[in-house]
C-alpha cells in the first residue's frame, strides 16, 4: 500500500496507525536480520507515536499528510534522545540533544519514525560496506550491495520495512542506491531541504531527500520536508512548488536531452543493459509527446575528479570536531594532541581516513590552487555547461548508475572502481541541481535499472512529471 | 609631527604593528542564539551550535555585521562584500576545530586611525570572526604541556570578534599605547565593544621589529601574544626591542617567531617559529552566504554614527582656537560637550579648557554650561582671582547654584589693583635679598623667587590675591 493511501486510511479512521505500524514491524522482524537495513529499530518510541496519532484522530484532529506512515531515517540525521552514529565508532554513544529540522517536520506531519538506517561511515561510500556496524544487503539479492551511502534507507523501502525513508545525497548517495534497490530516490535542489541536523560530510554538496516505492509517494515526502529553515543559511527562502498537483500533467511538448557523456558514448563502463533501458525510457518519453535527443554536456566528465577534491576538502574540515573532547569516543593519552590523534585513529574507518587525508592535502599551502582552486573552476564550468543545456532542454536524462547492483566485496579492494559508480550522479551535486532516479526495468542479471532525470535548480515539478511518465511506462521490475 | 619617537635602545628604532581583537557588544553569539555574556558559571551560555555539535549550522548575527560596519566606517575603511572562511587547526577549546573567520575578502578593507597628535596610522583590514572557548590547565603551573588535566569553558566560544589589523606605522611604546587608547575610545564611542582589556573583551597581539635609525628596510618581526593591559604592552615592546637589538649587535639574526609574553617574569619566550607555524588551510565557509551590505544600509549606519573622538577634538579645537592636541584630555574625559556649550555662551575658551583639564578631573557634578560660563565671566572680568574661581567651581560641582552668590557668600571680593600694588611693593621692600636674587638670577632662579613672592602676597591677602596679577606686577617691577 502506498504512503498516500496509508495516510488517508489513518486520517479517515479506516485504519489505526498502530495496526499500520505493527504490520511494518512484523515485516522488519521477518527479514531485518538478513538485510541489516537499520542501526536501531525504535519499537517502543514508534508504538507510542502511533498510539498518539490514533488518539488525535479519535479526538477529531488531523495529524497531517503523513498520519501514521512509518518512516526510516538515515543515521546521519540528528534525533533528540536517540543515538545518531553515522555508522561510525567515533560517534558511538553520542545522543543528540536536538532534532534535525527534517525529523521535526516528519513528526509535525504525523509520520512515525521506526528506526535509524545504516550507511557508509559518514556517508562516504557507494555500497554501505563502509559501515562500522556491518554491511546492509540488497533485499532483491542478498549477495549484492544495496548501493550507498544511503543503502539502509534504500533497502528498508525495497524490503517493505517502510513505505518511505530519508537519505542524504552528496554525490549520488540517494539516487545510486535507489537505482540498485529498484525504488524511487530524489536529490532535491540544493537548499530546498534544510540541512540543520544533518551531520555534515561535504556542506556545499549535501542534500537530504526521499526514498519511496512510487513517484507520487516521493513527491508527498518531499513536500513535507521542503521549505525555508532559518537555521540553515543556505536554505532557499521561496516557498517550495506544489508537486502532487502536477504529477499527472505528462511531458507533452517538453524538450529532453540525453547526456551523451554519461550514457556510454564517451565514458567507458556504462553497461549495455543499462544503456538499453535508457533507450527504452527515452522512447517512452517520446511516445508521451516529448522531444528527446542526445546532447553534449562536455564538462560533466570532469565531475568525478573535481568532486573527489571538493568533497574530501570540506569533509577534512567538517570531521575535525571528532576529537574526543566533547562527545563520542575518547581514547585517553598523555597530551590533548595525542588524545586527538589516538581518538581519531581508533574511531574512523579506512575510507573516512583516506578522504580526510585527501582533503587535508588538497587544502594545504602550496597545493590549494592546483587542487581545490582548480576543482572549483571545474565546478563553475559544469554549472555553465548545464545552463547552456537548459537553454535548449527542459530536462536531461542519463543512467543513474553505470551498472546494476554489484556483489558484496566486489569493489572494496579498489577505491577508484567504487568511486566510478557515482560518475553519473555527481554533476547534479556540483551544480546544486535536482535529479532523481526512477526504476525502469531490470538488467541482464534481473536486478533493477534506474534512469536519472535531471532538472535545473527549482525544476522539481517538471522532473516529477517526467518521472511519473517513466514510472507508468516502465517494464516490470524485480520483486523482493 | 613627532617623527623622532624616543628610542628604547639608542641608535635603534622600534617598529610596531598591532592586531587588536575586540568582542562585539551583541546580545547573542555570532552564529547562534546563545547569550553573549561575560562571566557566569562555566558552560552555561551555550547551545548546540556554539558547542559545534554534529549537524549544527551557523546563522550569521546581523547585529554583529552592523557593528563591524560601524567599526569599519569609524576607521575610515572601505566596507565591502565579504566571504567567511574556515581557519582549520586543532585545539580543545575550539568546538569545531576550525574557526569561522574572514580571509581574502574581509568586511572592512584599508583604512586609518588618527592619533590625538594628528598622525594617521594605517589599518590594513578589520574582519569578523568568532571567539574560542577558554581552557584552564590544572596542575603543572597552568601550562598545557605540564598540566595534569584541562577544563574547557565554552561560554566565550562563538562570541563575535572584530580583528583590527594595523600597519607597522607605530614607533615606540608611547605610540602603541596611544593607538590602543584611541582605538578603545572609538570602539566604546560607537557602541561596538566595551573595550575591557582586563576582561579580555579587547586583546592585543603585537608585531615588533627593530632597525638602526635611518634604515628604511624593515627588520624581521616577532609577534608577541598574551598582552593583557596597556602596561604589559609597553613592557613587552621594551623587552622585545632590547632582545632583538641584543641579538643583532651580537651578530645574530632575528628569526621570525610567535612569542608569548610572561607578565610575571617580564619577558617573552618562543612559542613557535615561522617554519612551525600552522597551515590553517583556509577555504570559503560553505555553510554561510557572502555578506553583501547594500549601499543604503551602509549609508544608514554611517548616518547613525555618533561623533568620533577625532571629530570631537577637531570640533573643540576649532571652537576654542587651539591645537587639536590641546583638546584630547577634555575629549577623553567626555567633557567636550560641556566645553562647547560653555564656549558658545561666550566664555573664554582658554579658561574653559584650563578648568576642565586641571580642576574637573573627578567629574562635573552639578556644573552646568550656564553656571560655568558665568563663573568664567567673573574670573576674566577681574571679580574673582583664579584661586577663588577654583573654590567657587568646586562648590558649583558639589551643590550647583549661582557663582556670584557663592563668591559673595564666601566673602570673595575683587581686590583693588592699587591695593595689590602697595602690598607687593611692601613685600619687595621687606625681602631685599630675595628681590636681588630674582633680578640677577637665571630663568630657574627667577621662577623660584617669583613663586616665593606670590606665596608671600597670598599670605598677606589671605588668598584673595590673583596669582597672575602678582606675577605681572613682579615682572613689571623687575623689568623697570
Amino acid at each position: 500500500m502506498s504512503a498516500r493511501h496509508l495516510a488517508e486510511a489513518v486520517r479517515s479512521g479506516a485504519r489505526s496507525a498502530r495496526s499500520v505500524l505493527d504490520e511494518h514491524l512484523d515485516a522488519i522482524s521477518a527479514r531485518e536480520p538478513e538485510i541489516h537495513a537499520f542501526n536501531v529499530v525504535l519499537t517502543e518510541e514508534a508504538t507510542a507515536a502511533a498510539d498518539e496519532i490514533d488518539r488525535r484522530v479519535a479526538a477529531g484532529e488531523d495529524p497531517g499528510p503523513l498520519a501514521g506512515v512509518p518512516v526510516a531515517v538515515k543515521d546521519n540525521m540528528c534525533t533528540r534522545g536517540i543515538p545518531t552514529t553515522c555508522s561510525s565508532r567515533i560517534l558511538e554513544g553520542w545522543i543528540p540533544p536536538y532534532d534535525a529540522t527534517v525529523v521535526e517536520r516528519l513528526a509535525a506531519a504525523g509520520a512515525v519514525m521506526v528506526g535509524k538506517t545504516n550507511l557508509d561511515e559518514f556517508a562516504m561510500g557507494s555500497s554501505t560496506e563502509n559501515s562500522a556496524f556491518g554491511v546492509t544487503r540488497n533485499p532483491l539479492d542478498t549477495t549484492k550491495v544495496p548501493g550507498g551511502s544511503s543503502g539502509g534507507s534504500a533497502a528498508a523501502v525495497a524490503a517493505g520495512f517502510v513505505p518511505l525513508s530519508l537519505g542524504s545525497d552528496t554525490g549520488g548517495s540517494i539516487r545510486q542506491p535507489a537505482a540498485l534497490c529498484g525504488v524511487v530516490g530524489v536529490k532535491p535542489t540544493y537548499g530546498a531541504v534544510s540541512r540543520y541536523g544533518l551531520v555534515a560530510f561535504a556542506s556545499s554538496l549535501d542534500q537530504i531527500g526521499p526514498f519511496a516505492r512510487t513517484v507520487s509517494d516521493a513527491a508527498l515526502l518531499l513536500e513535507v520536508i521542503s521549505g525555508h529553515d532559518p537555521l540553515d543559511s543556505t536554505s532557499i527562502p521561496e516557498a517550495p512548488a506544489d508537486l502532487t498537483s502536477v504529477l499527472d500533467r505528462g511531458v507533452e511538448g517538453m524538450r529532453i536531452g540525453i547526456i551523451e557523456e554519461l550514457s556510454g558514448d564517451v565514458l567507458e563502463g556504462i553497461a549495455g543493459d543499462v544503456r538499453a533501458r535508457l533507450g527504452e525510457a527515452a522512447a517512452a518519453l517520446e511516445a508521451a509527446g516529448a522531444t528527446v535527443e542526445t546532447t553534449s554536456v562536455p564538462s560533466t566528465v570532469y565531475g568525478l575528479s573535481a568532486y573527489y577534491v571538493i568533497a574530501p576538502a570540506e569533509a577534512s574540515s567538517n570531521l575535525a570536531r571528532y576529537d574526543g573532547v566533547r562527545f563520542g569516543l575518547r581514547v585517553d593519552a598523555a597530551t590533548s594532541g595525542e588524545m586527538h590523534s589516538a581518538t581519531r585513529t581508533a574511531g574512523f574507518g579506512d575510507e573516512v581516513k583516506r578522504r580526510i587525508m585527501l582533503g587535508t592535502y588538497a587544502l594545504s599551502a602550496g597545493y590549494y590552487d592546483a587542487y581545490y582552486g582548480k576543482s572549483q573552476k571545474v565546478r563553475t564550468l559544469i554549472v555553465d555547461d548545464f545552463a547552456r543545456a537548459y537553454g535548449r532542454y527542459d530536462l536531461l536524462l542519463s543512467p543513474t548508475s553505470p551498472t546494476t547492483a554489484f556483489s558484496l566485496g566486489e569493489k572494496t579492494a579498489d577505491p577508484m572502481t567504487m568511486y566510478l559508480t557515482d560518475v553519473c550522479t555527481i554533476p547534479s551535486n556540483l551544480a546544486g541541481h535536482p535529479s532523481m532516479s526512477v526504476p525502469f526495468g531490470v538488467g541482464d542479471d534481473g536486478m533493477p535499472v534506474g534512469v536519472q532525470v535531471l532538472a535545473p535548480a527549482m525544476g522539481e515539478p517538471a522532473m516529477f512529471r517526467a518521472a511519473a511518465v517513466l514510472e507508468a511506462a516502465a517494464p516490470p521490475g524485480a520483486a523482493a | 609631527m613627532s617623527g623622532s619617537a624616543p628610542e628604547i635602545v639608542p641608535g635603534w628604532e622600534t617598529v610596531i604593528g598591532l592586531e587588536v581583537h575586540a568582542e562585539l557588544a551583541t546580545v547573542t553569539k555570532m552564529f547562534s542564539g546563545a547569550p553573549n555574556r561575560f562571566g557566569g558559571e562555566p558552560n552555561t551560555n551555550i547551545d548546540p551550535v556554539s558547542l559545534g555539535l554534529p549537524g549544527t549550522l551557523p546563522v550569521l548575527n546581523g547585529r554583529a555585521v552592523e557593528l563591524a560596519i560601524r567599526v569599519g566606517l569609524a576607521l575610515n575603511c572601505t566596507v565591502q562584500r565579504s566571504v567567511f572562511a574556515r581557519k582549520n587547526y586543532f585545539y580543545p577549546d575550539m568546538p569545531k576545530d576550525f574557526q569561522i573567520s574572514q580571509f581574502d575578502l574581509p568586511i572592512n578593507g584599508e583604512g586609518w586611525l588618527e592619533l590625538a597628535d594628528g598622525r594617521r596610522i594605517g589599518i590594513e583590514r578589520a574582519h569578523l570572526e568568532e571567539d574560542t572557548g577558554k581552557s584552564t590547565h590544572v596542575g603543572g603551573g597552568g601550562r598545557i604541556h605540564e598540566a595534569g588535566h584541562s577544563l574547557v569553558d565554552y561560554n566565550r566560544a562563538g562570541v563575535p570578534l572584530i580583528e583590527i589589523v594595523g600597519r607597522p606605522d607605530l614607533r615606540g611604546t608611547e605610540d602603541a599605547r596611544a593607538y590602543v587608547s584611541e582605538l578603545r575610545s572609538i570602539l566604546v564611542a560607537i557602541g561596538a565593544s566595551d573595550g575591557k582589556m582586563e576582561e579580555g573583551s579587547m586583546r592585543v597581539d603585537c608585531n615588533v621589529s627593530v632597525r638602526p635609525v635611518g634604515q628604511v628596510e624593515l627588520g624581521t618581526r616577532c609577534e608577541v601574544k598574551n598582552i593583557n593591559s596597556l602596561r604589559s604592552l609597553g613592557r613587552a615592546i621594551e623587552y622585545e626591542s632590547r632582545r632583538q637589538v641584543d641579538l643583532l649587535t651580537a651578530g645574530e639574526r632575528i628569526e621570525q617567531q610567535t612569542r608569548h609574553w610572561n607578565e610575571d617574569e617580564g619577558r617573552t619566550h618562543k612559542l613557535r617559529s615561522k617554519e612551525e607555524a600552522f597551515d590553517y588551510r583556509y577555504f570559503p565557509e560553505p555553510d554561510l552566504m557572502p555578506v553583501e551590505p547594500s549601499e543604503e544600509w551602509i549609508a544608514e549606519i554611517r548616518a547613525a554614527l555618533p561623533l568620533l573622538p577625532r571629530e570631537r577634538r577637531h570640533r573643540l579645537a576649532e571652537a576654542a582656537g587651539v591645537e587639536t592636541s590641546a583638546t584630547s584630555l577634555t575629549v577623553d574625559r567626555g567633557l567636550d560637550d560641556l566645553a562647547m556649550a560653555t564656549i558658545h555662551l561666550g566664555a573664554d575658551a582658554g579658561r574653559v579648557l584650563v578648568h576642565l583639564e586641571n580642576n574637573l578631573a573627578d567629574g562635573v557634578g552639578l556644573l552646568t554650561a550656564e553656571s560655568f560660563a558665568a563663573l568664567i565671566a567673573l574670573e576674566t572680568g577681574g571679580d574673582l582671582t583664579a584661586t577663588q574661581a577654583k573654590t567657587v567651581l568646586a562648590s558649583l560641582v558639589a551643590e550647583g547654584g549661582d557663582p556670584a552668590a557663592i563668591a559673595s557668600a564666601k566673602g570673595f571680593e575683587a581686590m583693588d589693583s592699587g591695593e595689590l600694588e602697595a602690598i607687593v611693593d611692601r613685600i619687595i621692600a621687606e625681602h631685599p635679598d630675595d628681590w636681588a636674587a630674582l633680578i640677577a638670577g637665571d630663568d630657574k632662579e627667577r621662577k623660584k623667587k617669583s613663586g616665593f613672592f606670590v606665596g608671600e602676597a597670598m599670605k598677606a591677602t589671605r588668598g584673595q590675591a590673583d596669582g597672575r596679577a602678582v606675577n605681572e606686577l613682579l615682572a613689571r617691577r623687575s623689568a623697570g
